[in-house]
């Protein structure tokens, strides 16, 4: 009678934890003794622990928590120091950054200036980070396909935050810290640039994502549906294709009419995460820059279609002779 | 029966943990409206110029704005007030009947029941203008008159009496002063401009809180968006939009409506594709920055000082002042024809509206029915 295995099981097996494999010398060791969780066992590994923190790790997490302490005692602060009002207005707490009248000078640390001085060492944090996440996977003999699906994150964070204001001249521009601040901030900058619905890279970026959550649930499933016949066994199916793969190819070729491989769906993935935050910084760097009014660019390149007018027609009162101010 | 009810039990018990976290998403998707709602189509199709209507709030709301009974009609003969009464300087035109008949409905609308006359007058010398809510009252009247003669672009035939705003109390539920300035502790420390508390008159948003003193009072430009596609046209700040987008947020929240009761939302600024009603709204703005200044702050020496605000700056009119959360006043019933003798001076009939566009509307009309009109 066959046996019926899968490595996608929810018993967890209790052995000796693994450190990992051996350092090379110079580096830090890891750090804490690993220990086992079994509710963490049930969607992950439960095994936590050893973290490796090294220069760049210790480096960022300071470099975080500066920024977080500048944005959340000035945040403190708005409130008189009153933690039951810091707790109830949190949502509605911001860090501002300069006036726009500022332009790119150093501003006052009241108007801006710690704004500039939480999103330098945020970036650094950011930045340090990713050279972690870079030398770790160089340390375990990986590819850096993470860190640089990271860039991505990180570049569109650096064009809202310091490339975008630069080129507009002032800092003004950028986004404030705050929970509904940047929120509004996001309509705000939508509103002022005549609808972002209209910035092809905004559609593109949208595609993207809406794209990554449809791959991300097709291949999930497909994975879980073929476990049955060993399709857990993602990568060595990759190399030595079995009755997983042909079945679900086959299963996309029925359905669809082309499949992915084993192998590509993960590129497929990769690029559609990637494509995601890389076409929307560039949305958001032409944005201002190179268009200031999406809808009046949609119009003009024949883009935004136009509806019947079920109204009288409106004039712009102002336009009126003699109109108000 | 028992072995089927087993089994409906042990199939829905994930079912009934997916229905629960559907049912507690539910009120996520329809974005604090706790449903249900109702929705009305207000522009072409596939524009999703919807109005978000919420029965349940509608029906308190129709309640909070009953209209009272007007007073019986005043005979339209009789000695003139002017003539009979000493220092009456604005209802000079109204016969006795008349001037009466204004007098006893402020009385009902605005003071407060234990005080009745007493409220403005000196009882014992009606003509004394010693108490200043008189002098308040007279310049009120005048506002009113204005408001009904000149400002028909804005209120149409519909028209304005007192208690379109007082609403039964001494000073209108909803009015604003200037703002105190920005939250901050002082020293080194970054003050947050558009914080002092969630601010209902402008939706609860983080956006700038106080609006009001640059476009109510103070004439400085509300339109931010270029016009044209490519830069060069205009440098309106992020700032500057928050400010009208906060004072645009007080306007959705006045009047209960969504932005897409005056704007196609594709184009915020382009008037083309804008509904009638952006007109109309266009001329209250105006309307009640008029009157903030000629009328309100007129008063400001007048008023004790508790009735100011901290910065020692009168009490002034927004959109809500007299909308109050519908998106027309008292849902549209004009009270204003039941009281002639508010329109303004009896013998001069009121001039045409200028305005070309304006949308005016004569019947009280059901809330819902009104919206779908054009």
């Amino acid at each position: 009678m066959a046996e019926y295995q899968n490595l996608f099981t929810r018993v967890q097996i209790r052995a000796p934890a693994h450190a990992g494999t051996p350092l090379p010398h110079g580096t830090w060791d890891r750090q804490g003794r690993p220990f086992f969780s079994h509710l963490l066992g049930r969607i992950g590994d439960a095994q936590i622990g050893p973290i490796y923190l090294g220069t760049t790790g210790l480096l960022s997490l300071v470099c975080g928590f500066i920024a977080f302490e500048i944005i959340g005692l000035n945040m403190f602060a708005q409130v008189h120091w009153n933690p039951i009002q810091f707790v109830r207005m949190l949502p509605w707490l911001a860090l501002e950054p300069p006036s726009p009248a500022n332009g790119l000078h150093l501003p006052t640390l009241q108007d801006g200036g710690w704004w500039l001085m939480a999103g330098f060492f945020l970036t650094s944090s950011l930045l340090l980070w990713w050279v972690r996440m870079y030398r770790r996977a160089r340390a375990l003999g990986l590819g850096t396909h993470v860190a640089w699906a990271f860039a991505a994150a990180i570049w569109l964070y650096l064009v809202l935050g310091i490339i975008r204001p630069v080129i507009m001249g002032n800092f003004g521009e950028a986004v404030p810290f705050g929970i509904f601040a940047h929120l509004d901030w996001v309509s705000a900058f939508s509103l002022r640039y005549g609808n972002l619905f209209y910035n092809p890279f905004h559609c593109l970026s949208i595609a993207f994502l809406y794209g990554s959550a449809l791959l991300f649930a097709m291949h999930g499933g497909t994975i879980l549906a073929v476990s049955r016949f060993g399709g857990d066994r993602e990568i060595e199916q990759i190399v030595d294709r079995g009755t997983a793969s042909e079945r679900a190819a086959l299963f996309w070729r029925w359905t669809m009419g082309f499949n992915a491989t084993m192998e590509s769906i993960h590129r497929w993935a990769w690029w559609f995460a990637v494509l995601c935050p890389l076409a929307g910084g560039i949305g958001i760097l032409l944005t201002g820059t190179v268009v200031d009014n999406w809808y009046l660019w949609a119009v003009k390149h024949g883009v935004a279609p136009m509806y019947p007018h079920v109204f009288a027609p409106v004039v712009d009162p102002a336009t009126l002779s003699g109109a108000l101010k | 029966m028992k072995e089927t009810a087993r089994r409906t039990h042990r199939l829905s018990q994930p079912a009934l943990r997916t229905l629960a976290v559907v049912a507690a998403a539910a009120p996520l998707l329809v974005s604090c409206e706790r449903p249900p709602v109702a929705l009305v189509q207000n522009g072409y199709r596939g524009t999703a110029m919807d109005q978000v209507i919420d029965p349940r709030l509608d029906a308190l709301k129709a309640a909070a704005n009953a209209v009272p009974a007007a007073l019986p009609p005043a005979p339209t003969v009789g000695p003139l007030a002017g003539t009979i009464y000493k220092n009456v300087q604005v209802l000079k035109d109204l016969n006795v009947g008349q001037f009466t008949r204004v007098m006893l409905s402020i009385t009902r609308w605005v003071a407060p029941p234990d005080q009745s006359c007493g409220y403005c007058h000196v009882v014992g010398n009606m003509a004394s203008d010693q108490r200043y809510t008189k002098v308040v009252a007279r310049r009120m009247l005048q506002m009113v008159r204005h408001i009904n003669i000149d400002w028909t672009s804005h209120v149409g035939a519909t028209g304005v009496t007192c208690y379109t705003c007082h609403r039964g109390n001494v000073v209108p539920q909803e009015v604003w002063f200037e703002s105190p300035g920005e939250s901050a502790q002082g020293g080194v420390t970054a003050a947050n401009p558009n914080l002092y508390s969630p601010h209902a008159t402008i939706a609860g948003t983080a956006l700038p809180y106080d609006p009001f003193t640059a476009y109510l009072l103070h004439d400085q430009p509300i339109r931010v968006n270029a016009t044209q596609a490519l830069p060069g046209a205009d440098g309106s700040s992020l700032q500057h939009t928050e400010r009208t987008y906060a004072l645009m947020m007080h306007m959705s929240t006045a009047l209960g409506v969504n932005c897409t009761y005056c704007h196609n939302t594709r184009s915020m600024p382009i008037w083309s594709t804008s509904t009638p009603k952006r007109v109309t709204a266009w001329y209250g703005i105006r309307m009640a920055r008029e009157l903030n200044v000629d009328y309100m702050e007129s008063l400001t020496r007048v008023f004790p000082a508790h009735r100011l605000g901290v910065l020692g700056d009168v009490a002034k009119i927004d959109c809500a002042t007299c909308h109050q959360g519908v998106f027309k006043p008292l849902y549209g019933v004009s009270m204003a024809k039941d009281y002639p003798e508010l329109r303004g001076p009896m013998s001069t009939p009121a001039p045409t509206p200028a305005a070309p566009a304006a949308a005016a509307t004569t019947a009280a009309a059901p809330p819902t029915a009104a919206l779908t009109r054009p």
